[in-house]
């Protein structure tokens, strides 16, 4: 008998589905065999950016070939909306006023994909054109918002900014981001008898499209079933935003009794579906001459687009997390989630988060080049600390903190200081080329902050022969959550992993999920599975207990078997003769977090259960006669609490930190002056390639990390956290462009830093250096 | 209108009635099933579609099925040799070079042309060559990994 099994809690176990993927036998959506009859479905959108819709003649539409079935608002048998807030702004199709270009108007279903796209075209739609709002700068004048705004503050800070030895203020602009999945929104719907209906979705949230689905067809939840085995990438980007071709689906189904199957193509993906937050920071700073910080302002207005979707929720964390790792005596902080005529904007990987992040590093970054010390001394004084410097600014104290330890370890690691040293000396000597060092910290808040969310189901069951089907309401999108709940359960058996069914997520088997997001999919569902496992565990106890009329504490779960008394039992043996004895193999498992609670009205409360911190190093070297730039070396070490996976948590790391690298520097979301995106495809929409990533990438997992709260086996979550390593690779252009001032002014460096910004800055930079010369 | 393509599909001669604007993608995925060829972007950037045309790599939504008429096409499922993985396969699965595994096939493939055409290619050969195929999710960090130990493994 072997002594220990395959699969356990903290090995680096590959991803389940990684044969398949390699061999193409990974199944998405696009790739299930299409049932006889199945109908394809088109969107016809929206052209204009804000309009009166004067006509809407869709009979060349429905008389196209192949065309089965045409379906605007009129024909809608629930409600035309699917608001995942229920604030009713989001009608699955416009009918008298359209708000973004983009925006659904019908759907046409018919026998090819080709056929419904060229049918889609023959609408006639004409348009009375309203005056569209379309950047946040317009927004502010309008001050018309999608939901309501956050304030969060302690102390008095107007009256502490006034007080204090120094002070500086200023405006920050942050672009978004495409999520850019590599599989598209997809859906495909079965219908069922009665008012059943099935829908495949690629979807991170399957309960809310089973309860959109439901509320658009004016049926019951219980008629829908939902269902997801692997989505090709998400990043947010499929928590609310399949519901639109989930419900065009599921009506096409159910009115024509056939299959349907809705999948935009990339660029109607694009233009259609929602982004990460661009938004505009304007920020006040009081602090002394050593550069510590007494009072902070910041107004965070972010471009949330024609419907509220999760605007509130993203803009609210964008609060949360404006102090980084810092500690601001007296704070007041105000989101501004405004309307526009471009398109919703929604979750993204730290969701609002990463904005919040980088409005507190310019501050840090400002002050620095005020006094003249380096941005990492003045990161340093700044950090949480014990006593009266731990209380945020939504009032939760920081009692986990390990950002010092971090940054010092990684300061030691990446030879920081020396690095600055010789950084100095080759801008000294170089011309065209200057290089740029940046050491940044992240520490972000876990737990979804509406409360409510945060609960997650499992379903489990052990068949006669020990082999075991593991269910829970998380779902895989690449980032190995499947595999890390498959340890759980295959851990708390004690049997090898292979004996484990990783089976797809479903409504029908656990309900009233919550969306795989927030980072808290394995710690929810991992907790979830393994009190199912552990329910049908005890119950595998008792009856050993009683057959072999031993106490309990002489029954043990050892790899593969189970020690009863002084005898072994194959696992296997004990299912079966548990079955035989009547005993129920099968158990649900409920998991809610613990301690946390929130008052967004008095703006206190405990909104996070833990924090997760990391730290990254970033070195650039910049072109500034073109503004191009390359990343030299990049080292990371992050904390992820006492690893479930640390293989897949490596991948989550590197994968974080290049798509936060991808955001702050290359990829940027052009509309033009009538509100129509531009970069619609890959081809104008850059997100990094092969070649972009560092030249040198070091990353390392904290070693002996654990979570101080009772997580699933003291692991700490690592989805979204990784993002915002990616912070250090704006920072680090910007300390390459400050060297063409002596690092006397502080660049400004507004993200994405495409290199025709980088150049810009350089500019700005050199005329005002000249101007102070002389 | 319709034209008959014939083309030799991971080794077996296949033969189909296609429209003249059919794409080689489409062939592979709705006429023969062959599902593990993925359309990434549509617009032939992402290389999410790209398999072997007479031993060289190209993206299936790029060229007609026209086009290949008379060819020998290999798609990620032709690599394998039974439930022996190709050794570049083995590689992505070993080193994690995956996640969402949507990507993975056009890597894969992309990798197996890299190596035919230069057995050791460098780390920057590698980053150069693989510009025409994107992942979203995994930093690139062990695909490069991966293709580095798939070519030793090709070689040896």
């Amino acid at each position: 008998m072997s002594d220990t099994i395959i699969g356990a809690v903290r090995e680096p176990r590959r991803h389940d589905s990684g044969h398949k993927h390699v061999s193409g036998q990974a199944v998405y959506i696009d790739d299930l065999p299409e049932p006889v009859g199945l109908l394809h479905v088109y969107l016809g959108i929206s052209t204009e950016a804000h309009a009166r819709v004067t006509r809407i003649d869709l009979d060349p539409v429905r008389a196209a070939e192949g065309v089965a079935l045409v379906l605007a608002a009129a024909d809608i048998p629930g409600e035309n909306d699917i608001s995942p807030t229920h604030r009713h702004d989001e009608p699955v199709f416009a009918t008298d006023l359209v708000e973004y270009a983009g925006q659904p108007i019908f759907a046409v279903a018919a026998r090819t994909r080709d056929l419904a796209r060229r049918a889609a075209r023959l609408a006639i739609v004409e348009y009375e054109p309203l005056e569209p709002v379309l950047s946040v700068e317009a927004a502010k004048k309008t001050g018309k918002m999608v939901t309501e705004p956050l304030v969060l503050s302690r102390g008095d800070a107007a009256a502490a900014l006034q007080q204090a030895d120094r002070r500086l203020s200023g405006r920050m602009e942050i672009g978004g981001q495409d999520h850019f999945y590599l599989e598209g929104q997809i859906a495909m719907a079965l219908p069922g008898e009665d008012d059943e209906v099935t829908v495949i979705s690629s979807t991170q949230h399957p309960t809310e499209i089973q309860r959109m689905v439901a509320h658009v067809l004016g049926a019951p939840a219980n008629a829908v079933t939902v269902e997801v085995r692997r989505m090709g990438g998400a990043f947010g980007g499929k928590e609310t935003q399949g519901n639109l071709f989930a419900v065009v689906a599921a009506m096409v189904a159910k009115k024509t009794g056939r299959a349907a199957k809705a999948r935009p193509d990339r660029d109607d993906d694009m233009i259609i579906t929602g982004k990460r937050h661009d938004f505009l920071v304007d920020y006040d700073v009081g602090f002394d001459d050593d550069g510590r910080i007494d009072a902070v302002e910041m107004t965070f207005a972010a471009r949330c687009g024609w419907s509220s979707d999760l605007s509130g929720p993203v803009t609210d964390r964008s609060l949360f997390h404006a102090d980084n790792c810092y500690f601001y005596p007296n704070v007041r902080l105000t989101s501004e989630p405004l309307k526009t005529n471009t398109v919703s904007n929604t979750a993204f990987r730290g969701f609002g988060g990463p904005q919040g992040m980088l409005g507190g590093e310019r501050l840090i970054e400002e002050i620095a080049f005020a006094t003249g010390k380096d941005p990492l001394e003045i990161r340093k004084r700044n950090l949480y600390g014990g006593g009266d410097r731990s209380l945020t600014p939504y009032h939760q104290p920081v009692e986990d903190n390990i950002a010092l330890e971090i940054i010092e370890q990684l300061e030691e690691s990446s030879g920081y200081w020396r690095r600055r040293e010789e950084i100095g000396a080759y801008n000294r000597e170089s011309r065209v080329l200057k290089r740029g060092i940046a050491l940044t910290p992240v520490k972000f808040g876990i737990s979804f902050t509406a409360t409510q969310y945060n609960q997650a189901g499992a379903l489990v069951h052990v068949y006669t022969d020990g082999s075991i089907h593991l269910n829970h309401g998380g779902t895989e999108m690449g980032q190995g959550l499947y595999t890390k709940v498959a340890q759980v359960v295959a851990e708390e058996f004690q049997v090898d992993i292979d004996r484990v069914k990783i089976t797809s997520t479903t409504t029908g088997k656990v309900p009233n999920t919550s969306a795989t997001a927030a980072s808290s999919g394995s710690d929810m569902n991992g907790m979830a599975a393994q009190a199912a496992a552990r329910a049908i565990k005890e119950r595998l106890i008792d009856f050993a207990a009683e057959n072999w009329g031993v106490p309990r504490e002489q029954i043990l779960f050892l790899p593969g078997r189970v020690r009863v008394g002084n005898q072994e039992v194959a696992f296997s043996e004990l299912t079966l003769k548990a079955y035989n004895a009547r005993v129920q193999l099968s158990s649900t498992g409920f998991y809610k977090t613990p301690k946390i609670h929130w008052d967004r009205d008095t703006g206190r409360g405990r909104p996070f259960y833990y924090f997760a911190y990391g730290a990254a190093c970033t070195e650039a070297t910049v072109d500034v006669l073109s503004g191009e730039y390359r990343f030299d070396r990049v080292d990371i070490l992050h904390d992820v609490g006492n690893s479930l996976n640390p293989a897949l948590d490596m991948g989550q790391i590197e994968g974080g930190f290049v798509q936060g690298m991808g955001w702050l520097t290359m990829e940027e979301l052009w509309w033009d002056e009538k509100g129509a995106l531009r970069t619609h495809a890959p081809s104008t929409y850059k997100i990094p390639a092969c070649g972009d990533r560092p030249r040198v990438f070091n990353v390392e997992i904290l070693q002996n990390g654990q979570n101080r709260e009772d997580t699933i086996y003291r692991s700490k979550a690592v989805g979204e956290p990784p993002l915002m390593l990616g912070i250090s690779a704006l920072h680090a252009i910007s300390d390459a462009v400050a060297s063409v001032a002596d690092h006397r002014i502080c660049p400004r460096l507004d993200p994405p830093a495409t290199p025709e910004r980088v150049l810009m800055t350089v500019e700005r930079l050199r005329a005002a250096s000249r101007e102070g010369a002389s | 209108m319709t034209i008959t393509v014939n083309m030799t599909v991971n080794g077996k001669d296949v033969s189909a009635e296609v429209e003249p604007r059919t794409l080689l993608v489409q062939l592979l995925r709705e006429n023969l099933g062959l599902t593990g060829t993925h359309v990434g972007c549509d617009t032939s950037q992402c290389g999410a579609c790209v398999v072997h045309v007479d031993g060289e790599s190209v993206k299936s939504c790029t060229l007609l099925a026209a086009q290949c008429d008379g060819g020998q096409v290999t798609t990620i499922e032709g690599l394998a040799d039974g439930d022996t993985l190709h050794p570049m396969q083995e590689a992505f699965r070993e080193h994690h070079g995956l996640q969402c595994g949507f990507c993975t096939p056009g890597m894969v493939m992309s990798a197996i042309d890299l190596v035919n055409r230069n057995g050791a290619p460098s780390e920057t050969e590698i980053r150069e060559w693989l510009e025409g195929n994107i992942c979203r999710c995994t930093g690139y960090h062990n695909i490069v990994k991966a293709i580095d130990a798939g070519a030793k493994s090709m070689g040896g």
